[in-house]
This record gives C-alpha cells, sequence and structure tokens, in this order.
C-alpha cells in the first residue's frame, strides 16, 4: 500500500492504485478526543467537496466534525466504527477508519503531509 | 488540561470512561480545590439568604442550600456544615466571588479560606479506603486527622456514591491526595465528575440552574426548609413561595436518548411527532457510561414535563426521540 498522507485536521488518508481514498482520523486525534461513543459516516454515494463537514465524532465530553480532505464521491463507509466507536481509539489507523472516497482529482494532494511531517506539526501544538 | 473557572483543570487521567466507572464500581479520588471555601458565625444572619434551615442545622450536619435573589433566581448552590464552633460553606468555583460579594452586602459576615484544598474520595469503596471516617453517615460533617494532616471531612459528594469531600490545607493536599491514591483510590478528572452528577441526577450550576432559574422549576423545592415554608422570610422568599404555590412554565426534566448520539447543552427540544415551535432545550447532555446511552436534563413545558413522555431531540437537524424519565437516572448509593 502507498504511504498515508495527512492533514492539519488530523486526518490521514491512503490513496489506492484504484484511486479510492481510504480515510481515518490520526492516533493523535483519537486521544485528543478520549472515549469515543458515537460517529455518523456519509452515505455511499454521497458527493463531498474539500474541506466540507461530511463525518461528526462524539466523545464523552464533545462532538466533532471531521472534514474532508479531498472532494470526491463517497464509496464505501465502516459499519465496523458505528457498531463499536472505541474501535477508532483503538485501532484509529488500520481498522478504525471511516470511509472510502473516490477521489475527483486523485493528483490534487496539495497541502497534504507526509508521516514525518504530521508528526513533526504534531510536535509543536 | 483545560482552563475552568480561573483554574488549570485535568479533563482526564486515564479516560473519562475508565475514571466514570472505578467511581461507581471503586473509589475515585477528584481534585476540586477549585470549589470556594468559607466560613461564617452568625447562621441567623446567613439565613436571611437561603431557603435552608440553617438555624436548626445540628452540630456534625451538612446541608445543601441555595443563595437566592430578589427574583428568586439562584444565585449560586452550595453546601453549609456546621463545624460545631462555626459554619463552613464550599461554593462553585465560577461563583465564589459574587457569593462573597452578595453575603457582604447583606451584612452577613463570611471569611474566605482561598488557602484551603478540597478533595473528593467517591465509590462503593470510599468508606474502606478512608476508614478513619467510616462512621459518618450521609451529610454528616466533622474534623479528623487523615495521617497526620487536620482535615474537615462531610460525607457527601457530587456522584451519587457514597464517599467524602474532604478539605485541608493548601499545603497538605498532595500528601493528602497521594494518601489516598496509595490506598488504592483512581484519579478521576472534570470529565467523570460531570457525567457521574448528570447520571446522578445533580444539577450544574451555570447549565441547569442560573440567576434567571426558580428553584421551583429546577426540583429543588426539596432545599426549602420546613420552617423557612412558615414564613418564607429569605431573599426572593415571596416569589419563590409564588412559584412554589403555582405550576412553573417549564420544569427541569431527565431524558433518555434513543441510539448512541448525545444531545448536548442548546439542543432543541419538540413535542414528539411535531415541527412546531421547540417545547423545551437540554441544558446538560452527555453520553452516560453506567447505562451506555445518551442522557441529558433539559427544562420542558410543564405540560411534558411527566415521566414517559416522549420527546423529539433536535440533532444536527435531525429529530431523535427520547423519553422523560424519573431522576436519578441511576440509583443514589448513600449511606443514611
Amino acid at each position: 500500500m502507498p504511504d498515508k498522507l495527512y492533514t492539519h485536521d488530523h486526518e490521514w488518508l491512503q490513496i489506492g492504485e484504484d484511486g479510492l481514498a481510504t480515510i481515518g482520523i490520526t492516533d493523535h486525534a483519537q486521544n485528543a478526543l478520549g472515549d469515543i461513543v458515537f460517529v455518523e459516516l456519509p452515505e455511499p454515494g454521497r458527493s463531498i467537496a474539500k474541506g466540507d463537514g461530511c463525518a461528526v465524532v462524539e466523545s464523552v465530553k464533545a462532538a466533532s466534525d471531521i472534514y474532508a480532505p479531498l472532494s470526491g464521491t463517497v464509496a464505501e463507509n465502516n459499519p465496523a466504527i458505528v457498531e463499536e466507536p472505541a474501535l477508532i481509539n483503538k485501532d484509529p489507523e488500520s481498522s478504525g477508519w471511516f470511509f472510502k472516497l473516490r477521489l475527483d482529482d486523485p493528483t490534487a494532494i496539495g497541502g497534504l503531509m507526509s508521516k514525518a511531517d504530521y508528526d513533526k506539526f504534531v510536535e509543536t501544538l | 488540561m483545560v482552563p475552568f473557572a480561573g483554574y488549570d483543570m485535568p479533563v482526564q487521567y486515564e479516560g473519562i470512561i475508565a475514571e466514570h466507572l472505578a467511581c461507581r464500581n471503586g473509589a475515585a479520588l477528584f481534585d476540586v480545590s477549585h470549589m470556594g471555601q468559607a466560613e461564617f458565625l452568625d447562621a441567623q444572619a446567613f439565613e436571611k439568604l437561603v431557603p435552608g434551615d440553617i438555624i436548626g442545622l445540628k452540630p456534625g450536619r451538612q446541608r445543601y442550600t441555595l443563595l437566592v435573589n430578589e427574583a428568586g433566581g439562584i444565585i449560586d448552590d452550595l453546601m453549609v456544615a456546621n463545624l460545631g464552633d462555626r459554619f463552613q460553606l464550599v461554593l462553585n468555583a465560577s461563583r465564589k466571588e459574587i457569593d462573597l460579594a452578595h453575603l457582604a452586602a447583606h451584612g452577613v459576615r463570611v471569611t474566605a479560606l482561598p488557602n484551603r484544598a478540597l478533595l473528593a474520595l467517591q465509590g462503593p469503596r470510599a468508606a474502606e479506603l478512608l476508614d478513619e471516617a467510616a462512621g459518618l453517615t450521609f451529610m454528616a460533617a466533622t474534623e479528623i486527622e487523615v495521617s497526620g494532616i487536620a482535615c474537615v471531612v462531610t460525607r457527601s459528594g457530587y456522584t451519587g456514591e457514597d464517599g467524602f469531600e474532604i478539605g485541608c490545607a493548601a499545603d497538605a493536599a498532595e500528601k493528602l491526595a497521594e494518601t489516598l491514591l496509595a490506598r488504592g483510590a483512581v484519579p478521576a478528572g472534570l470529565g467523570a465528575r460531570d457525567s457521574l452528577r448528570l447520571e446522578a441526577g445533580l444539577c450544574l450550576y451555570g447549565n441547569d440552574i442560573d440567576e434567571t432559574t426558580n428553584p421551583i422549576a429546577a426540583n429543588l423545592a426539596f432545599a426549602i426548609g420546613k420552617r423557612r415554608k412558615l414564613d418564607w422570610d429569605f431573599l426572593g422568599g415571596d416569589l419563590v413561595r409564588l412559584a412554589s404555590e403555582n405550576e412553573p412554565l417549564k420544569k427541569l426534566v431527565g431524558i433518555r436518548i434513543e441510539g448512541r448520539a448525545p444531545a448536548r447543552a442548546g439542543t432543541a427540544i419538540r413535542a414528539a411527532g411535531e415541527t412546531a415551535w421547540p417545547i423545551g432545550r437540554v441544558t446538560s447532555g452527555t453520553f452516560a457510561p453506567t447505562l451506555n446511552a445518551p442522557i441529558a436534563l433539559g427544562y420542558v413545558r410543564s405540560d411534558f414535563a411527566a415521566a414517559g413522555t416522549p420527546l423529539d431531540l433536535i440533532v444536527r437537524d435531525r429529530a431523535i426521540p427520547g423519553t422523560v424519565t424519573n431522576l436519578p437516572f441511576i440509583p443514589h448509593h448513600y449511606v443514611r
């Protein structure tokens, strides 16, 4: 699999050769949110634009919006985290993925960070 | 850590759910030193500002009461303990300056105790961990030593569980906390404190009650002493009496919510299935770890306040079904 890319909003995405991007939140994000108890995901077929609020995560203490890192159409969402939201805390960057997006333009990845750059960014927070 | 009422407060240590369950099943330790502490001598003068029977409060006993303004609104909710030679107050952190100014303005001589810390040891194992105070009953107060530290201990708290609130000199607080942690208490933060008090159906000042809320609408009529209801001779008493003699326009109720999405403070409440104007609003809402379900406190129009009434909560533009539920959400476990 290709390397993950990261946003300043603490999301990760991994773009497959099929042009599908798998999207989730980072370990730093789940740690900051605390115990996640509810997640609302975009339905397959929904078209979303970069920067749109497209999912909601609720921890015991607060609700947080998840913003689309790139534009595209939702291909699939992850029923496992709806069933068991704590999976996002346990395994945020793998089985705790949120949804897959068929990207409008898989080459439009400007502004996203590498793992190393994201880790540096987190250290500055 | 988060800023809260001018203090840097821990939201969580291990995690809110783990800390919450530690309190329900064992013993949790909260640092609540941000709470205001003060003392006074003159119960007669103090009684003129609260609906509680303070003159009748026996030595060694504590009582929950309210500071009420001229309009019958709640300035603060607080604890008063009779320590024999003086009365001790525990005030909300965000309200302590306002309370002290109000008391002084009405001629009550109160001494603030800014150098006192306060720890809360809460949970079914609390009495085992603080066996020095195991003889107290719910709402009893005493002065004892814990590991050589002079403490004011009351058997009370803000979780619905058995437990103690333990005041001591600020410079002894760290040693006291370490003593209680070494005995097996689990450190818990503000997050668990909020979810615990909400499950216990206890009001949070600033969310569920404020200067515009009267004690009757907030289900706090129990804080009005029997003797005080004879003459209602406290500030705002005429208006609190009026509220008590009439059905309030709105009432604070508990709400169980379907699904898993919490309805936070501010969420509009509608009559079930209606799209009309809201009939109420959530004042506190969270995901209840003990119930594994979302719960809320909110004010609804009185004709929607009966237990079992179906409601819709409008979360992110969608109506989520809820039901008015008797409080507390989980039974209190006080040792009486």
